[in-house]
């Protein structure tokens, strides 16, 4: 009997329970609630987003996959396609921070390669609570650890990503992952049964009692409890993944598969019901078969259980040993658990009886979708609401804390721990404005951003989620490369708080008309609601993956200043915003608005110039300007470029020298060319209308920086690197 | 000359070896199995870089017990060309056929970056094409490469000039900050006492192009390619 209790336990409501009743024409069983309860949960069943990321648009004329597989897939030219996709794996790296963020790396890697694409970038957007904190540190410790831990040994080179420390999530940190794979155009792999007869097979590690209800747990706030998840978080094997990967592939080449599915969030449960409901088959499975790590286990607990590096493929009987024989050339598990029937429903047996026998539509196709209540979020109109904001008493000193607030520091320290290298595709190390990966054998490359800004979001949700996919783009202008698709991971907190449902409405909307403008399709992506512990919501952080191309990689912008005298322009216009900044919050411990403004025509024209302008080959460096505004971009061109470079910047009269410094209006790119190269560049702005200023040249070993011949910032640049650089290896010296 | 990558589970430089080898310098080579027993005729056998059957016991401890290695211990004792590379240097230290070990990087995390090498011997056969006291640019990635071995068998190796690579600053200068991973005598890469068999934990591989940050890993390569000890 289904109790309230049961069905507080699997995350359901009493109405959830009679629709299952209604669909199954009987009470469930308790296994068979498990089922719905995992598949019907928020992380599976997107419950409360979908009715509104239906509206993304997701069309376009090199889509080859979009949404509802695992991995969106773009035709690239030349017979070739990228498929890529971002993930969350927020609640299990605060509950268990190394295997939480490797089993979350793991998990995006099976989502590539079960496609046929062998993966070559992963990329991360991590947010932690403040770093001055041993609490937060030892996450962050633990989730840069799990990534290299995974992502080294597998083999695929962490190339880049963002890194955001806030107090709003010391509690609640964010993991998302980011992959990129490439595949040939006819060696795509897809989620289907086919025929009916064809075997099913179970490959990959054996099924143990670790990570059930990974899903469910994904799908509900955290309350003191939460240490008592911790065996809920599953544990990684990359050595197995990449053994899987290889076989994957290899049985894929030879064209022995029909179909396959990763086994991620609810397991066998996921990928038997998943790959059946989008053949229209029924599928019958025996669990006796099934390879088990321990003894004793349940059929609830087989079919829940998310173990990882396992996947389900389908194969036409007479493949099977030819399959079989790979997967044992790569010493794994490859065993017929199966076969696909007709009929449209899940059975499983186990010790000779008939434990589930479901209709697999009603798993996959009918959990219910929310229409949540919500507000319109307001917008904040007037800068600092209270007191107005003081201006500094001394710039130098100002500039160099923004230098070494962690959100803005060197992250290094991070990046060094992760193998950037292998496969030897990386053309820009980690830092640059995007991750530049050549492809072998051709001129063109490709290039990847993830960005996000969840303070502006906060501020203002709708021109937040334009302002993701504005900067992701604007980074790859940067590097020289033409956006082609997106994919986005949506952190936000409780969805049945009616604010909460407000700010995800709005942002949904803000990347809606930013993917129009710049017309790339969202190819998928993924939700994680339920960020709040005891009663607080994160601030909403939408995170955009976007991928590029580059026509020819020796026309790729590389960033950092190359040459004293070089001429330092300006695209776009600086106005006087400083709500919404890291200056705001550095310097004056305020995190007031109203965000910086977005106008997407502008920013169209300030990328399509900065594109035209590197095309030609008239750019030496160039740089988005973003937190920390103007005086930061300048200062990391010095960084990155040749060593002890510095700069002469003299501004404008008129704005206030702080939002002029430090403010982070959008559409803003700060670019450096050879003398002989500005009127042309100059005469190319004007033509396009965009904003540029020649603001300065790259010369001397002190970043000085004026308005109206006043002297604002004058640092050496061996200062100014020694802030930034030091900022968060000294944080882990200090308290170590 | 004719190389062969080994191929163990896990090992995942295996083609960028390869690439370097093939398509960059234009090298007849081939992948070995190290299941199989058969060295494919090649005159120098490359370990390459990666996690050879994941590496959660000692790196490189397993991967002493693949079949290959058979083979791969008589090509060395035959004075064929053996060259390991990270992961693979680790693998000949297990299989004895370099002396010392490996403990965690001196941080004990993980560490990936260009480092600079100075050339302590450029008389070996896989250093012919480099200048005494030379300085290379080449990274590195690993977690176990923190070279360790007795003060004896130091004491031999350097008097037997041993010692190919040692971690320097930019001007070649034996620093402790140089020495990233707490390495004893700064040693990045070793010869046996015979010359025909090398381990580095350097990635010459990933050095092999500019488009990449540098081609300073070509001298390692190129040298084998001349293929004779001057």
């Amino acid at each position: 009997m289904i109790d309230d209790r049961i069905l507080k336990d699997h995350n359901l409501t009493r109405d959830e329970f009679k629709l299952i009743v209604k669909l199954v024409g009987r009470e469930p069983n308790l296994t068979e609630l498990g089922i719905f309860s995992v598949m019907w949960s928020e992380h599976c069943g997107y419950k409360s987003s979908r009715v509104h990321l239906k509206k993304l648009p997701t069309k376009g004329p090199a889509v080859i996959q979009g949404p509802g597989e695992n991995a969106g897939v773009l035709d690239i030219g030349d017979g070739l396609a990228v498929v890529f996709k971002i993930e969350s794996h927020n609640h299990p790296s605060f509950i268990e921070p190394y295997q939480g963020a490797a089993t979350g790396v793991g998990g995006i890697l099976r989502d590539i390669f079960t496609m046929g694409a062998r993966p070559i970038a992963v990329m991360d957007s991590l947010r932690f609570g403040p770093p001055d904190q041993p609490k937060n540190r030892s996450i962050m410790e633990g989730v840069v650890s799990g990534i290299a831990g995974y992502g080294n040994s597998f083999g695929v080179p962490t190339v880049g990503g963002e890194v955001y420390f806030d107090a709003g999530y010391a509690q609640n940190p964010l993991v998302n992952v980011f992959c990129l794979g490439l595949v040939q155009k006819d060696k795509i792999f897809y989620a289907k049964t086919d025929g009916v007869g064809n075997a099913v097979l179970y490959v990959g590690a054996k099924t143990g009692r670790d990570g059930i209800h990974g899903a469910t747990m994904a799908s509900a706030e955290f309350g003191k409890e939460t240490e008592h998840k911790r065996p809920n978080v599953q544990v990684g094997d990359p050595f197995k993944e990449k053994l899987l990967l290889e076989a994957c592939l290899e049985a894929m080449e030879r064209g022995l598969i029909v179909g396959i599915q990763d086994m991620g969030a609810a397991g066998l449960t996921c990928s038997t019901s998943e790959m059946a409901a989008k053949s229209g088959t029924g599928i019958e499975v025996d669990l006796d078969l099934v390879p088990q790590r321990e003894a004793g286990m349940t059929p609830y607990e087989i079919m829940l259980s998310e173990s990882q590096e396992r996947m389900l493929m389908v194969a036409r009987p007479e493949r099977v040993a030819d399959v079989q024989a790979i997967f044992a050339k790569w010493d794994l598990d490859a065993v017929v658990i199966g076969k696909v029937v007709e009929g449209g429903r899940l059975k499983v047996r186990f010790h000779g009886d008939e434990v589930i026998d479901l209709p697999v539509d009603a798993i996959v196709n009918l959990c219910p979708a929310y229409k949540r209540p919500s507000v319109k979020p307001k917008p904040a109109k007037a800068a600092g609401k209270g007191a107005p904001v003081s201006l500094p008493d001394n710039f130098s000193k100002a500039f160099l804390k923004l230098l070494a607030s962690p959100t803005i520091a060197d992250k290094e320290w991070i990046f060094r721990q992760y193998d950037h290298m292998v496969q030897t595709n990386t053309a820009f190390l980690p830092g640059a404005d995007a991750a530049v990966l050549r492809l072998k054998g051709s001129r063109r490359a490709l290039a990847a951003s993830l960005d996000g800004n969840s303070l502006h979001t906060r501020l203002d949700p709708k021109t937040g989620g334009a302002a993701a996919v504005a900067e992701a783009c604007r980074n790859l202008a940067c590097v020289g490369a033409r956006p082609i698709g997106v994919t986005n991971c949506l952190n936000f907190g409780n969805p049945e708080k009616p604010e909460v449902m407000g700010q995800f409405e709005a942002v949904i909307e803000g990347m809606i008309e930013a993917c129009k403008a710049f017309a790339i399709p969202v190819t998928g992506g993924n939700v994680s609601f339920y960020n709040d512990t005891e009663g607080t919501s994160i601030n909403p952080t939408p995170v955009l993956g976007v991928v590029g191309i580059i026509e020819d990689i020796d026309k790729a912008v590389r960033p950092g200043f190359k040459a004293a005298g070089d001429v330092v322009v300006l695209l776009g216009e600086t106005k006087d915003e400083i709500g919404g900044s890291e200056y705001l919050k550095a310097v004056h411990g305020r995190e007031d608005g109203p965000a910086p403004r977005l106008d997407l025509a502008v920013e169209k024209k300030v990328q399509e110039l900065c594109l035209e302008a590197a095309g030609l080959g008239l750019l030496q460096s160039a740089h988005d300007l973003s937190e920390g505004g103007l005086a930061v971009a300048l200062a990391e061109s010095c960084f990155h470029g040749r060593k002890g470079l510095g700069c002469v910047v003299d501004l404008e009269a008129g704005l206030r020298p702080d939002a002029l410094l430090f403010g982070e209006s959008q559409s803003r790119i700060v670019v450096s060319l050879r003398p002989t190269d500005l009127n042309r560049l100059l005469e190319l702005a004007r033509e396009r209308k965009v904003r540029a200023a020649a603001i300065g040249k790259v010369y001397g070993e002190s970043i000085v920086l004026s308005q109206a011949g006043k002297k604002l910032v004058d640092v050496t640049v061996r200062e100014a690197f020694k802030a930034w650089k030091n900022a968060i290896p000294d944080l882990f010296k200090i308290h170590a | 000359m004719r190389f062969g990558v080994v191929v163990f589970p896990g090992s995942n430089c295996d083609s960028d070896t390869l690439h370097a080898l093939r398509d960059v310098l234009n090298q007849d080579a081939v992948f070995l199995w190290h299941k199989d027993h058969d060295l494919k005729g090649v005159d120098c056998v490359v370990l390459p870089g990666g996690f050879a059957h994941g590496d959660y016991l000692r790196s490189g401890a397993i991967a002493k017990f693949s079949p290959l290695m058979r083979e791969v211990g008589e090509h060395a004792a035959r004075g064929g060309l053996v060259l390991g590379i990270c992961n693979g240097f680790q693998v000949l230290l297990e299989l004895g056929l370099l002396p010392g070990a490996m403990l965690r990087n001196k941080n004990l995390k993980f560490l990936c970056r260009f480092v600079t090498l100075r050339v302590e011997n450029e008389r070996t056969v896989f250093t012919n094409r480099a200048r005494k006291g030379q300085v290379l640019r080449i990274p590195i990635a690993h977690f176990d490469g923190n070279y360790y071995a007795p003060p004896k068998v130091l004491d031999d190796v350097e008097r037997n000039s041993q010692v190919v690579l040692r971690y320097a600053d930019e001007q070649g200068r034996l620093t402790e900050e140089a020495n990233v991973n707490g390495s004893m005598r700064s040693i990045a890469g070793l010869v046996n006492k015979a010359g025909n068999v090398m381990g580095l934990m350097p990635h010459p591989e990933r050095a092999a192009e500019a488009l990449l940050g540098g081609t300073d890993g070509r001298v390692i390569l190129e040298s084998v390619i001349r293929g004779r000890a001057s």
